[in-house]
């Protein structure tokens, strides 16, 4: 037990995190490629076409799997900001810091492909439904919280306040959450409602599944690369950045 | 310790007071996009009718986030909010004061403002008292989320239109709830629902947005 | 005028291995200070050493990289209604509203604190600093040096132990540093405590320290 904890605290040193970052990038972005070219393969030649849909419903592979990761990145990211702010532990900073382009990223494209699907589903590009009203709001939510890290100058206070931010985020977002759809079942009739897929098939399942991996795997990637540059810069002064530079000189 | 709150309360006010145009500012903005709606969407009184509420409480909104950034940042250019955080009681508290003050000063001239501009907008007797009471319960909320806000912004470049992206989205909810009651009237069914809800989040804004201001007032003064 | 208590006894004012960084530059680190009753300690450094950073920090407005600050062996965050109980701060900023007259300030202020005294007090404090007949008269139409005297005038009347005071003499002429010197004088004689950064000497007798703080490093 001591021994698994003494290791983690061992990857809050940003030299030690940047080392095993850089080790397990590769990694990731490759067992992400292979999950999308199955995801595809699967969504896009092997799952059969929607009896009312046609071959339009296919969107769904992108569409569910990236709502999902917005929700699941903005959580992450307010937990991370938590933890730096709280326990001062700088990696977390640097981990809150680094999720929320790729959070922001997966909210629009979300927001994107319910757009699309929208046009041959509904014949509008945008309707006011719940869904889509929610996360047009966590879009904003995720900018925000750059806007205000960008905003603020200090490194430290810029990580603090915008940790606040989330923090304020998380808590509302449930809220929100709850009076849209509160706002959107007394608006409307029936008509209307996303991903209300007839009972789907166990490969639609499996598909929309791979895909979501194959997100998390992009993500993790991603979000590694993106702190390890933002620790060298936080820690360019130090001797450990001088030595790990020189060493990767071609 | 009511001393203190009291003491400063009656200072924010006398504040106030000495320079009205503020205050009146805040009131006269509210009156002003709210009469403009009806030259943009056009005189039909059936549609003014139906769009009132939401029109009344986007005004609002609009309102309330136009005077937040008074809340905090005179004191923190004259180094009073130092002084402030010196003051031997808990933060969240004076916050939640100064809070208050800022939401007689510029949500409740809005409340009291609201049947007015709902006549003009065709609102009936009925609907203008749920309209009342929805902005009594809906604005405080308003001040407690735009202090965090207020607070995060504090000596920012751009601070004015920051603090628009960060709190408006957190507007949502009252947004939804309050204009939501006055639908409800308008239709023929009880606004109770929408109120109670309106009435939990005021409590639980209450209780947790001034420790996320008073956080927030600290990190920006560290 | 000399027989207002302190509203807390003066204790032992400690930090223990404070560092600070600002932006990517270490001000300080592994800093220690004691103070005790009736002591006074001078912050000397040149500009950019940190010595505002410092006492911001002592008077625990921020907080620093490493390191704690106690009173009394309590953590300064721990104090139950924080370090304001102990201490009163006067940093480059006076903390005046430009709408209220001296007067007000004053009072407001006191109230706000719990030190409340009676305006009667104020007046007093408001003539020895050579402000007699201004207390109508709005904060904005204070010169600087006036203002500056208003401020002092503030933290004098909040009856705290400790001082904490950030170029106090700065736009103030030679009659009131002199008024000034025998204020802090008297404050260390009744076992007040003081910090204070200044260019100027400070002519205080007793117990007196200086902390020379280094021009700033980069971090290593």
């Amino acid at each position: 037990m001591s021994r698994t904890r003494i290791q983690w605290f061992h990857f809050t040193a940003p030299a030690n995190f940047y080392d095993l970052a850089g080790r397990l990038i590769p990694a990731f972005a490759l067992l992400s490629v292979i999950l999308f070219a199955m995801g595809l393969y699967l969504g896009l030649w092997v799952a059969p076409p929607d009896y009312q849909q046609g071959d339009s419903y296919r969107i769904i592979y992108i569409h569910v799997p990236v709502a999902w990761m917005s929700m699941f990145l903005y959580v992450l990211m307010a937990i991370y900001a938590g933890i730096g702010l709280i326990w001062r532990i700088k990696m977390a900073e640097v981990m809150a810091k680094s999720i929320a382009p790729t959070g922001a990223l997966f909210t629009f494209l979300a927001l994107w492909t319910g757009a699309l699907w929208g046009r041959p589903t509904w014949g509008v590009y945008w309707v006011w439904d719940a869904r889509l009203t929610s996360e047009l709001i966590l879009l904003f939510l995720f900018l925000g919280y750059m806007a205000l890290h960008a905003a603020i100058e200090d490194r430290q206070r810029a990580a603090n306040a915008s940790a606040v931010l989330a923090l304020v985020g998380v808590v509302n977002v449930p809220i929100i959450y709850f009076s849209v759809q509160w706002w959107n079942t007394l608006h409307q009739g029936a008509s209307i409602t996303v991903t209300q897929a007839p009972t789907m098939a166990t490969i639609m399942w499996v598909t929309i599944l791979i895909m979501f991996l194959a997100c998390w795997m992009y993500s993790i990637a991603v979000v590694l690369a993106r702190a390890r540059t933002e620790i060298l810069e936080r820690e360019r002064r130090a001797r450990w950045v001088q030595e790990r530079l020189e060493s990767e000189k071609p | 310790m009511t001393a203190s709150l009291f003491a400063l309360l009656q200072r924010d006010l006398v504040l106030t007071l000495r320079r009205p145009q503020d205050a009146l500012t805040v009131a006269g903005f509210f009156v002003v996009v709210v009469a403009l709606f009806p030259l943009g969407i056009g005189p039909d009184p059936e549609v003014l009718r139906t769009v009132a509420a939401g029109v009344l409480w986007v005004a609002a909104l609009l309102a309330v986030m136009l005077s937040l950034e008074r809340l905090f940042a005179d004191d923190y250019r004259d180094g009073s909010l130092e002084q402030l955080l010196l003051v031997p009681l808990p933060l969240a508290l004076l916050v939640l004061t100064r809070t208050f003050g800022h939401w007689l000063v510029a949500g409740l001239p809005l409340v009291l403002l609201s049947p007015l501009l709902g006549l003009q907008l065709g609102l009936e007797a009925r609907e203008i008292g749920v309209l009342m009471l929805a902005l009594l319960l809906g604005t405080p909320i308003l001040s407690l989320i735009g202090a965090v806000g207020a607070a995060l912004t504090l000596g920012v470049r751009g601070g004015g239109v920051l603090i628009a992206l960060l709190i408006l989205p957190l507007y949502v909810p009252p947004l939804i709830l309050g204009s939501g009651a006055v639908d409800a009237v308008m239709h023929g069914s009880s606004a109770q629902a929408h109120l109670s809800l309106l009435g939990a989040l005021l409590i639980f804004a209450l209780v947790t947005t001034p420790w996320a201001t008073a956080a927030a007032v600290r990190i920006m003064l560290d | 005028m000399n027989q207002e208590r302190f509203l807390h006894p003066p204790r032992e004012f400690r930090a223990r291995g404070l560092a600070v960084e600002r932006g990517v530059r270490l001000l300080f680190s592994a800093l220690d200070l004691t103070l005790n009753p009736g002591q006074l300690l001078q912050v000397a450094g040149p500009n950019g050493s940190g010595k505002t950073t410092l006492l911001r920090m002592l008077a625990g407005l921020s907080r620093p990289l490493e390191g704690t600050i106690f009173w009394d062996g309590q953590p300064l965050e721990r104090l139950e209604e924080g370090p304001g109980t102990c201490l009163a701060y006067l940093g480059h900023q006076n903390a005046l509203k430009d709408d209220l007259t001296t007067l007000e300030n004053l009072t407001y202020a006191g109230r706000l604190d719990g030190s409340a005294g009676s305006p009667d007090q104020a007046l007093v404090m408001l003539d020895r600093l050579g402000l007699g007949g201004y207390e109508e008269v709005p904060a904005r139409y204070l010169s600087q040096g006036q203002k500056r005297r208003v401020a002092l005038a503030r933290l004098l009347l909040q009856k705290r132990p400790l001082w904490i005071l950030d170029e106090p003499y700065a736009a103030l002429d030679v009659h009131v540093i002199e008024v000034l010197r025998t204020t802090f004088q008297d404050h260390i004689d009744r076992g007040g405590m003081l910090i204070i950064t200044t260019h100027q000497i400070v002519d205080i007798d007793g117990d007196c320290q200086t902390l020379e703080l280094a021009p700033s490093q980069r971090s290593a």
